[in-house]
Formats: structure tokens, C-alpha cells, sequence
């Protein structure tokens, strides 16, 4: 707002008139805003960022549920998430192609053609009807005339998409939908074109404008419910260190992660990622394995621990004896065992492909037989190939191209309102057939809590204060323990990276923080003054909405599994508090992803929950997936939908809406089908006129259309 | 019928006013935040000139 600002002129016009002068940022950061619901909330979030330093303008999109922040000078995406937090707001940050922010070309081409195809349709109808109710000779010519120079232009421009995979997938040697779609459209205008010239009294322009229109808004609902074509195995890979530093002899240099042999000793500074699966030979620090493990507590790596390629090396610089290299680290396994597990899952054929392999050999086949019987019948080419274009036409699967985008648009939206992202086109269709699903323990059902009998008032208001404002996990778990208590004041509040929090209260230093730097046993501590330091118990604490969930999902006949990577007693807690019967503790990542296969093995079919970097592999192998948004990139990734809000509520209705979609999804080819039982007899026998095609595919489509809409009311 | 000569150009015409409204109400983002704009509208302090300026 500053250039704005300088202008005397600007003084005192209103807020909406400078944030046009001012620019929107050099930067943008978006952020998911689950919670968002009323214009109060896009006031409050919006003045709450627009007060941050750096923050040059905010606009909320409540559709969408999406702040976009222009940011002038650097902010880190959490202290924004933090701002908006203590303003009231839940916030996340999600891929920018979750939140369909990236510019979508394609779309807005789509849009625009159905814009001009609907432009052409309405006009072309108000000519149809004309000659339909009787209009003959000059007046009919005239129209038939005017109807193909609108008709034309607008199919060459229109009709694009669908010539373009049309004809990619007959040089691949196969027939997709768009095969028929486009013969019938090139076919239709082209015997139209030929009757308007001599005088002919059918005319398909409108048919074929009116089935390109109908398409066109299939093709787009579908292009908006496309796969995010972000691939788990390539963020973990992102994970991976190219280049080490390697000691040798004495000597310290920078090499190639590939350059590397077993026996080598790498040093990795306090902050880097450890590249190789090894053991500590020098060095004192600690290590964060929430990568493979789960758990966000930090373990001790002393001389002679082992590390494992992926964990964080936080406090001190460590040297360490590679033992495994190359392809064999456990981080390059788990990208292998993910990359294998996302393959599989790309083998599932959609229910409109299906449909679609069955139905396009039946049109073309209709249709040549018509010319055929007819040509033998008849002799007459002329209106042979009248009958077997209107056959083309009615068969076109006009319906079926809706039948599924438009159950799943409406099925996504419904499920959005309640906090759910559908990622990926076919999840629902896969959620339908669900019968088992397993759950990961840390962070998807259980969030880590402190428990609070242990310590006096006084401490705990201290202990808030001195945490509200924190980043660690552990910091974030206390504050909100806390949060009903009135926080103390504080002052001189310092982070000591990897130690804890520092600060004064009533002039005695106070200090919170991990048990090494306070002189105590392992665990958080709190030490007031020279006070003896007091231990704050972390426990796990079950989601909000766990237990209503699972029992939910008991009472709907889903077989449910805990699998953790956590030890037995915490597992079995967990387990008999929410009555989950099967369950398996210390799991590691590639157990998860038997775990999963042997009950895949078993038939059922998997819906996996869960969030971390561990849980990727089995996200990835399982038939469904679903990650809580707070879930690490490659999860988030790896999953088909993403619930955005903290509760678990939303989940429950979730398997019910997806087999009210499939079920929608079957009723709508099933009307489709019967429309066409019933037309193509008709056409068959040389009865279709332009009328009766345009009547035909007309209604189908608009029935499929309010029968998708269904799905917005009860389930 | 005469009349057609004027009548089917004047429609199709404004039928392609109507397109070139839409289209341009398309590619400057009116169709973004349909639910957000409309609350919009009804905020009073909206406008009102920010602390910080």
C-alpha cells in the first residue's frame, strides 16, 4: 500500500480504491480456509492479514474457501497461518493445484466454447422451430441457409476438443467415445450441408449443435473434476539429498549422492537431511524420524546410534559410517515401494470408460448396418445415408457423456461444503466398493496433548504463555491443552533451536523445554527460577469426532483396522477406547503397505486413512485413500481425498454419498440406455426427423442433469 | 416476410452482444467467488479506510 499512500490524492479515499493503486504483492501465498462461512469471516480474516507487516493485500474467495495473500516482502506461510489462528480462523496450506488456483487454459477454452456453441444452439433453434412447425419452400431454404452459416463456424470452433481426442485415439489404434462424437458431428453437417444446397428438407444442424452444447458441458464438469496429477513418489523424491559431504582422509568434500560408497563417512550439519542409512561414529545431536516413524519427538543420536536416509539431523553436527548407499537407503526403497503402489492404482478403469468401450463399436456398427439395409432396400444412397446419419446422431452418447461428470461435480460439491476435497475423479466410484478401512494412530486419529493434573495454576498459565506463540509440535500440543486457562505474562521470550523457550516472569527466568537442557530426565520440562523442573506429561488425545467416526463407520458394516507405527500399550489404548477389535503396533512403513495388500489379497477392498510420510506407501497401495490436511505433501499426494477441517465428523457420511453417486452414476446410464432403446427403432426405420433427434437427446440429457442433482439432498 | 432481412440479423446481433458481455464477464474473474461477492455487497465496513494508511 505504500506507493498508494505517498499520493497525496489518495489520502482519505476509501480502502477498496487504494488496494486497487497498490500493488497486489511481488508474491502470493494461498492458503485453505476450511472454517470460512459468512461475510464477518471475510472481513475478519482479511483485516486480520491485512494488519501483518509485508502483507500488501488479502481476498478471500468463499466459494472456494481460499485466502490468496500478496505478500511484499518474504513471510513464511505459518506465521500467516498463525495470524489467521489466533484471529479465530482455521487455515492450511494445500498445493496450489488443490485449491484450483493454477491458471486452467483449457477450462476457460472450454468455457468459452460452450459459451459460443449455447449462443449458436439458441439461435439455431429459434430457425428449427420455424421450419419444423411448416415453414416450406423460400422461407425453409432461407433458413436452412442461415442455420449452416451459424452452424458451421461454430462446430469448427466448438467441436475441437472432441476431433482432437477423436483422432489421437484412432492413431493409437483404439475408439474412445469421442470417435462416434465426432463422425456423427462431421458426418451431420456434412449431409446437411449437402440437402441445404439441393433443396433437401432435413437439416441436422441443429442436432449437431445442440449434441456438441450438451458435450461440451460433460466434457467441462469432467475437466473439473480431473485427477491432480501431483504423484506421491515424486515428492518423496524431493526428499532425497543430491550432494554430501563426504570425509575422506581427512578431507572434507562435497560429492555426489551417487558418488558415494559403503564405509564412507558423511558428515550432515545440524538442519540437513542424513542421506544414507548409517551409524553415528562422531558427534552428539538429535534426530527428528517423524519421516519414518510418525512420531514427532526427537530421538538422541549419540555415537554408535543408527540413523536411517530421510531423518532430520536438528541440534548438533554429526558424522556417520554409511551402510547401506545407493538404491538400497531406506528413503529410495520407500519412493520405490510407492512408485509400485501408484502404478497399481493407475490400472482402475473409470465406469465411464468401461461404458464407453462397450458403447462405441455398438453406434458405429448401428449406423453402417442402417446404410446397409437401407442401401439394399432402397438403392437410394442419398437417403441411406439420411438414415444413417440420424441414427449416428440418436445413439450419440450425448446422456452418457453427462451421466458421470455431472453425479460427480455434485457429489464433490457436497462433500466440499462439509470439508472434504475430492481429489481425483474415480474416488468416489472406488470409495463406493470400500468394505474395510484402516487407519494410521499418530496424527490421524490421536493428536499428542498435555496432560494437566500434574502441574499448579500458576505453571500452567506460565507454561501457555510461554507456548501460544510457539512453532514445535510439542509447544502447539501444550497451548492447546491449556487454551481454557487466562495466559500469564510474560516477557523476553527467546526459542533456543532443538532446547526450548526462555523467558521472564516477575523478574525470574523461566525456562520450558526438553529434559537434557534442564538438567532433567528425558521428556518436556518446566523449571521456574532455580525451582526444581517440573515434567509436563505429553499423551496422545483422540481426534475430535474419532470415536463417532468409527463407530459410524462400525454400524455401516465396515471392517475397521488401527495399524501404528507406536508400541503395543499406546496401540491397544487407543484401540479398546474407540473398540477397534484388529489391530497391529510397530508397524513400519513397508509393513503398512503388506498389512494392506494381504487384506487386498483377501478381497476386500481398502479405504486407508492416514497422514504421515510413513503412511505414503500404504495411502498409495490402498484401493481408496483419505489424508487429514495437515498430512505431509507426498500423503496428501498419494491420497484421493483430503479433509481439510480438524474433526473427523465429516468423514462419516462420506461412504453413504459415495454410494448414493454410484448408484445415481448407473441409474443415469440405465435412462440413457433406455432412451436409446426406444430411439434407435425409430431412426432404424427412417422415421427420425431433425425434430425427433433434437426431442431425443434434449430430454435425456436433462433427465440425467436432475438426477445427478438429486444427490444434493439427503443420502 | 420481408421483415426477416431486418428481424434475423438484429437478433442474431444482440445475441452476439449478449455472448461478448458473457465472454468478457468470464475473463475478468466475475464468475470466481460467486458466494463471496454476493455477502460482499452487504458489509458495511468494507470500505472503510485501514488503520495503517
Amino acid at each position: 500500500m505504500s506507493d498508494a499512500a505517498i499520493c497525496p490524492a489518495c489520502v482519505g479515499l476509501p480502502e477498496g480504491q487504494l488496494e486497487k493503486a497498490a500493488s497486489n504483492g511481488t508474491a502470493q501465498i494461498m492458503l485453505s480456509l476450511p472454517g470460512i462461512h459468512c461475510v464477518a469471516c471475510i472481513n475478519g480474516a482479511e483485516r486480520a492479514l491485512r494488519a501483518m507487516d509485508g502483507v500488501a493485500n488479502a481476498r478471500v474467495n468463499l466459494s472456494m474457501k481460499r485466502v490468496t495473500v500478496g505478500t511484499n516482502q518474504p513471510i513464511a506461510a505459518e506465521d500467516l497461518i498463525d495470524t489467521l489462528e489466533l484471529a479465530g480462523f482455521e487455515a492450511r496450506i494445500l498445493d496450489t493445484s488443490l485449491l484450483g488456483a493454477e491458471a486452467d487454459e483449457y477450462g476457460r477454452g472450454l468455457m468459452t466454447r460452450l459459451a459460443v456453441s449455447g449462443f449458436a444452439n439458441m439461435n439455431i433453434m429459434l430457425l428449427s422451430v420455424a421450419v419444423w412447425s411448416g415453414a416450406v419452400g423460400a422461407t425453409m431454404h432461407l433458413f436452412h441457409w442461415i442455420t449452416a452459416m451459424i452452424a458451421i463456424p461454430t462446430l469448427l470452433y466448438a467441436a475441437q476438443p472432441f476431433f482432437d481426442s477423436g483422432w489421437r485415439s484412432l492413431k493409437a489404434g483404439r475408439l474412445n467415445m469421442d470417435v462416434p462424437i465426432s463422425l456423427a458431428i462431421i458426418l451431420a453437417s456434412g449431409i446437411s450441408l449437402y440437402e441445404t444446397i439441393y433443396g433437401g428438407h432435413h437439416s441436422y444442424f441443429d442436432a449437431a449443435v445442440t449434441l456438441t452444447f450438451f458435450l461440451l458441458i460433460g466434457r467441462y464438469l469432467d475437466h473439473r473434476s480431473r485427477k491432480a496429477a501431483a504423484s506421491a513418489a515424486a515428492q518423496l523424491s524431493a526428499l532425497e539429498v543430491p550432494r554430501v559431504m563426504r570425509l575422506r582422509d581427512g578431507v572434507r568434500q562435497m560429492v555426489d549422492f551417487a558418488d558415494l560408497a559403503i564405509g564412507d563417512l558423511v558428515q550432515v550439519l545440524p538442519g540437513g537431511r542424513i542421506p544414507v542409512d548409517g551409524i553415528v561414529t562422531d558427534g552428539q545431536s538429535q534426530v527428528d524420524r517423524s519421516l519414518l516413524t510418525g512420531e514427532s519427538r526427537l530421538s538422541e543420536a549419540n555415537t554408535g546410534a543408527a540413523v536411517t536416509a530421510g531423518e532430520v539431523n536438528m541440534t548438533g553436527p554429526l558424522t556417520i559410517r554409511a551402510t547401506t548407499v545407493g538404491a538400497e537407503t531406506t528413503l529410495r526403497k520407500m519412493v520405490t515401494m510407492v512408485d509400485e503402489a501408484e502404478a497399481v492404482r493407475n490400472r482402475y478403469t473409470a465406469v465411464a470408460d468401461k461404458a464407453a468401450a462397450l458403447y462405441a463399436p455398438v453406434v458405429h456398427v448401428l449406423a453402417i448396418a442402417a446404410f446397409a439395409g437401407w442401401m439394399i432396400y432402397s438403392g437410394d444412397v442419398r437417403l441411406s445415408l439420411n438414415i444413417a446419419v440420424a441414427v449416428l446422431i440418436i445413439t450419440c452418447p450425448c446422456a452418457m457423456g453427462l451421466a458421470v461428470p455431472a453425479v460427480s461435480t455434485t457429489a464433490a460439491g457436497r462433500l466440499f461444503r462439509a470439508g472434504l476435497l475430492v481429489k481425483d475423479g474415480t474416488a468416489l466410484e472406488r470409495l463406493a466398493d470400500v468394505d474395510t478401512v484402516v487407519f494410521d494412530k499418530t496424527g490421524t486419529l490421536t493428536l499428542p496433548a498435555a496432560t494437566r493434573d500434574a502441574l499448579d495454576p500458576e505453571t500452567q498459565s506460565i507454561a501457555l504463555a510461554m507456548t501460544q506463540n510457539a512453532h514445535h509440535p510439542i509447544s502447539q500440543a501444550i497451548a492447546a491443552a491449556f487454551a481454557e486457562i487466562t495466559p500469564a505474562t510474560v516477557t523476553h521470550q527467546q526459542e533456543h533451536a532443538g532446547q526450548g523457550l526462555s523467558a521472564t516472569y516477575n523478574g525470574r527466568a523461566v525456562r520450558l523445554g526438553s529434559g537434557e537442557w534442564l538438567g532433567a530426565g528425558s521428556g518436556t520440562f518446566i523449571q521456574i527460577g532455580d525451582a526444581k523442573p517440573q515434567k509436563i506429561t505429553l499423551q496422545s488425545q483422540l481426534r475430535q469426532g474419532a470415536a463417532e467416526l468409527v463407530r459410524a463407520w462400525q454400524d455401516l458394516g465396515l471392517n475397521i483396522h488401527l495399524v501404528s507405527g507406536d508400541d503395543a500399550d499406546e496401540t491397544s489404548r487407543i484401540a479398546a477406547a474407540l473398540g477397534i477389535d484388529a489391530w497391529q503396533a510397530q508397524t513400519k512403513p513397508a509393513d503398512k503397505v503388506a498389512y494392506i495388500d494381504a487384506l487386498t489379497a483377501n478381497g476386500a477392498k481398502v479405504l486407508m486413512v492416514g497422514d504421515g510420510l510413513n503412511d505414503t506407501g500404504a495411502l498409495a497401495a490402498a484401493y481408496a485413500s483419505v489424508s487429514p490436511a495437515t498430512a505431509a505433501d507426498a500423503s496428501r499426494a498419494a491420497s484421493d481425498i483430503v479433509l481439510l477441517n480438524d474433526s473427523l465428523e465429516p468423514l462419516i457420511e462420506l461412504p453413504m454419498v459415495a454410494k448414493a453417486a454410484l448408484a445415481r452414476i448407473k441409474e443415469n446410464f440405465t435412462i440413457s440406455t433406455i432412451y436409446n432403446v426406444i430411439a434407435v427403432p425409430i431412426a432404424l426405420a427412417g422415421f427420425a426427423t431433425p425434430l425427433i433427434a433434437s426431442i431425443a437427446m434434449s430430454a435425456s440429457s436433462i433427465t440425467v442433469l436432475l438426477n445427478a442433482l438429486r444427490l444434493k439432498g439427503r443420502v | 416476410m420481408n421483415i426477416l432481412v431486418i428481424l434475423i440479423p438484429a437478433s442474431l446481433i444482440l445475441g452476439g452482444l449478449g455472448l461478448a458481455a458473457f465472454l468478457w464477464s468470464l475473463r475478468s474473474n466475475q464468475y470466481d467467488d460467486l458466494e463471496g461477492d454476493a455477502w460482499r455487497i452487504l458489509s458495511e465496513d468494507d470500505d472503510a479506510p485501514s488503520e495503517r494508511d
